[in-house]
């Protein structure tokens, strides 16, 4: 139920693992080229930023277009509730680079870049340290460029466009950075963990991947839970797993629960009692329209109000947006707004309306993804918090007495 | 012939709303004044409006593209 | 013969000037009132856009007519070259020029306008500004050119354009509607790693 594949190895307290142990415990980097990528198919292997998209097919699209490519390595993670791309980077950056290095291989880059958040110190120390430790004909190709510490930064042509000219611009026009991205190159943005799980199918098969998963989807995949658990903590699950595994594993509840985010602040809310038994399956969530997004898992403890929660996030992304187009800017804005008037008990009789209209009329309609992720998360939770909603604006009180302490 | 629909570019868009006053049948303006756009096929007898409400951009935002 | 041609000619001439600046002040107080958004409940913000376009072509076929006939006109001895080339007539030859410079800004103006989708907005929009010179320039032409300049109703004329032109100017100054997205980049801009959109 619990996989061990990334993060087996010693201990994660004890810091980075050198390149030495990891090449006595691993291996040495295969030589694998072109045959990698129909490996990669063959696993199943599904992007882990957020976006679960099928690795092999990426790395095609990037390996058939002329010219020198460029890789670029997302550990951007703009998400605040997620910790697992810094927990690899601190831990096992050898795998990420190994990765790197294979996928530069096998889309033909003359380039990697390195994409790392500006505010995870320790996480740019350990993959600095760890690229200097690498043999100089890959060092030579590596760079290391921190990300600006925004929730977009992560996103694919966000980070393109922060590598090119210092502006981290998310868009949905084209050209996609596959056809034109890094210094006008085909590039291929990775997540570190995903590229991890590359450096271990290249080594032990893709049998072996789909053989770890246990469950439906192929592999493992790492969570970040927190909330109502002792500490947020990550934690590497297969796909029989389900929500309760990850919960435990992160030390089991420290209160009583009634809803959960899954997939980050672009994911849904699922009431507790829906949220236990889910698997952490790709497939299976996507079958329940769901998502594991950034592996996200956010307990909501019975003493914080989802309403006020919900608010607090449709806030953050708002001011998140990069006001490039009016549906976003204006939009999510003025649902922020509402909700916060709804969450400190001044709402308007109109307001919940407005907010089911303005967040119907988001998805689509931005520049980039920013507005569907904030619309997904918002419509959850009028839908899982609907008594409360109601609570708040027709009675202005709330189940949670800490929310009517603090909106007095 | 290939059915066409009304694409706009966000980034340029400004929101003057001219396009919806040409072709109100299929673009309606938010409470901001930013376009909502039928995703659906231009219908062949909207079609001179439709390139009447791109011709009507002042940005050049609006384009019609063959729907895939 | 001569003279009813030359008569007929040079009073085309005066007319089709006459007309062309009126019709020209109609279609830079159009534009102006687009760039200020004004709309009412039976004027749409694209009839505004449709009238100017529409009022440029045919204030362009005026133009072609005034320009023409003052060239093919034997008594004003002016020839393609006074059309053409600025200050290049021997006659008012400032006067003139400013009018030879102020066609050829509209000649700009309509063209990239008529390309406008090839060449894009940022440069379309570049030269469309030049139809702000192109305006004073056409009236001062007007003033000082023209033998009908002191008559009455050419006066008259002058006057309604530049009146009601310098309202909507300042008007356009003091008061037009700021694109509302442009402050919320300045203050996204601000922060780090965020960068100006445009």
């Amino acid at each position: 139920m619990t996989g061990a594949a990334l993060l087996a190895g010693s201990d994660l307290r004890d810091g980075a693992e050198g390149f030495a142990a990891h090449t006595a415990r691993l291996g040495a980097l295969p030589s694998g080229r072109h045959g990698l990528i129909d490996t990669l198919e063959r696993a199943g292997l599904r992007g882990r930023g957020g976006a679960s998209f099928p690795t092999a097919t990426k790395w095609r699209s990037v390996a058939s277009r002329r010219g020198d490519s460029v890789v670029l390595v997302n550990g951007a993670e703009g998400e605040p509730l997620s910790q697992k791309d810094r927990v690899l980077m601190e831990s096992r950056p050898h795998l990420i680079l190994d990765g790197a290095v294979l996928a530069a291989r096998a889309t033909g880059a003359r380039q990697i870049v390195h994409y790392i958040g500006a505010a995870h110190a320790g996480a740019l120390a350990a993959m600095r340290r760890a690229i200097n430790e690498r043999p100089d004909a890959e060092r030579r190709l590596m760079r290391l460029v921190e990300a600006p510490q925004r929730y977009v930064s992560g996103e694919e042509t966000a980070a393109v466009h922060f590598v090119n000219d210092g502006t981290a611009l998310p868009t949905a026009l084209p050209p996609r950075p596959f056809e034109r991205g890094v210094s006008g190159r085909p590039t291929l943005v990775q997540n570190v963990e995903t590229l991890a799980y590359v450096a271990l199918i290249a080594r032990h098969g893709d049998a072996w991947f789909r053989a770890v998963g246990g469950g439906g989807s192929s592999g493992t995949a790492l969570v970040t839970v927190s909330g109502a658990v002792p500490a947020a903590s990550v934690h590497e699950v297969d796909g029989s797993a389900v929500i309760a595994d990850a919960v435990n594993l992160a030390g089991g509840l420290t209160s009583d629960s009634d809803a959960v985010l899954l997939g980050g602040y672009f994911g849904s809310w699922v009431p507790a009692a829906r949220a236990w038994a889910l698997p952490l399956d790709a497939g299976a969530l996507s079958k329940r329209g769901l998502s594991l997004g950034s592996g996200v898992i956010g307990v909501l403890a019975s003493s914080d109000c989802g309403v006020e929660m919900s608010a607090r996030i449709a806030m953050y992304l708002a001011d998140e947006s990069s006001r490039q187009c009016g549906p976003c800017t204006f939009g999510l804005r003025a649902i922020a707004t509402a909700m916060r008037r709804v969450a400190t008990m001044q709402a308007g009789v109109d307001d919940l309306a407005h907010v089911q209209r303005w967040a119907g009329l988001l998805p689509g309609r931005g520049a980039c993804r920013h507005p569907d992720g904030a619309a997904i998360m918002v419509r959850s939770a009028l839908q899982v918090f609907a008594d409360d909603f109601s609570l708040h604006v027709r009675e202005q009180r709330c189940t949670v007495p800490a929310a009517v302490a603090r909106a007095a | 012939m290939v059915a066409q629909r009304i694409t706009v570019n966000r980034i340029a868009c400004d929101g003057h709303g001219l396009c919806a006053g040409v072709l109100p049948e299929m673009i309606k303006l938010d409470d901001w004044g930013y376009p909502i756009i039928e995703a659906r096929g231009v219908p062949r007898e909207l079609m001179e409006h439709a390139r009447r409400a791109v011709d009507s951009c002042p940005m050049l935002a609006l384009h019609l593209e063959d729907r895939r | 013969m001569g003279g009813m041609t030359d008569q007929v000619l040079w009073y085309t001439t005066r007319a089709a000037g006459a007309v062309s600046l009126l019709l020209l002040s109609g279609v830079v107080v159009l534009g102006l009132l687009a760039r200020l958004r004004v709309e009412g409940r039976g004027w749409p913000r694209f009839l505004s856009a449709a009238l100017h376009r529409d009022l440029a072509l045919i204030a362009l076929v005026f133009l072609t007519l005034h320009v023409v006939t003052a060239v093919v006109d034997p008594f004003t001895h002016l020839g393609v070259v006074s059309a053409t080339v600025p200050f290049g007539s021997y006659y008012r030859t400032f006067w003139l020029g400013l009018g030879t410079i102020s066609l050829e800004l509209m000649i700009a103006v309509a063209v990239t306008s008529l390309l406008r989708h090839r060449i894009g907005q940022r440069v379309w929009r570049a030269v469309h500004w030049l139809a702000y010179g192109a305006w004073p320039m056409a009236v001062v032409h007007s003033i000082g050119t023209g033998s009908d300049a002191m008559s009455v109703w050419m006066l008259a004329i002058d006057v309604v354009c530049i009146i009601t032109v310098g309202t909507a100017a300042v008007w356009r100054v003091f008061a037009a509607p700021r694109d509302p997205l442009a402050a919320e980049r300045r203050v996204a801009a601000m922060r780090p790693g965020a960068g100006v959109a445009r």
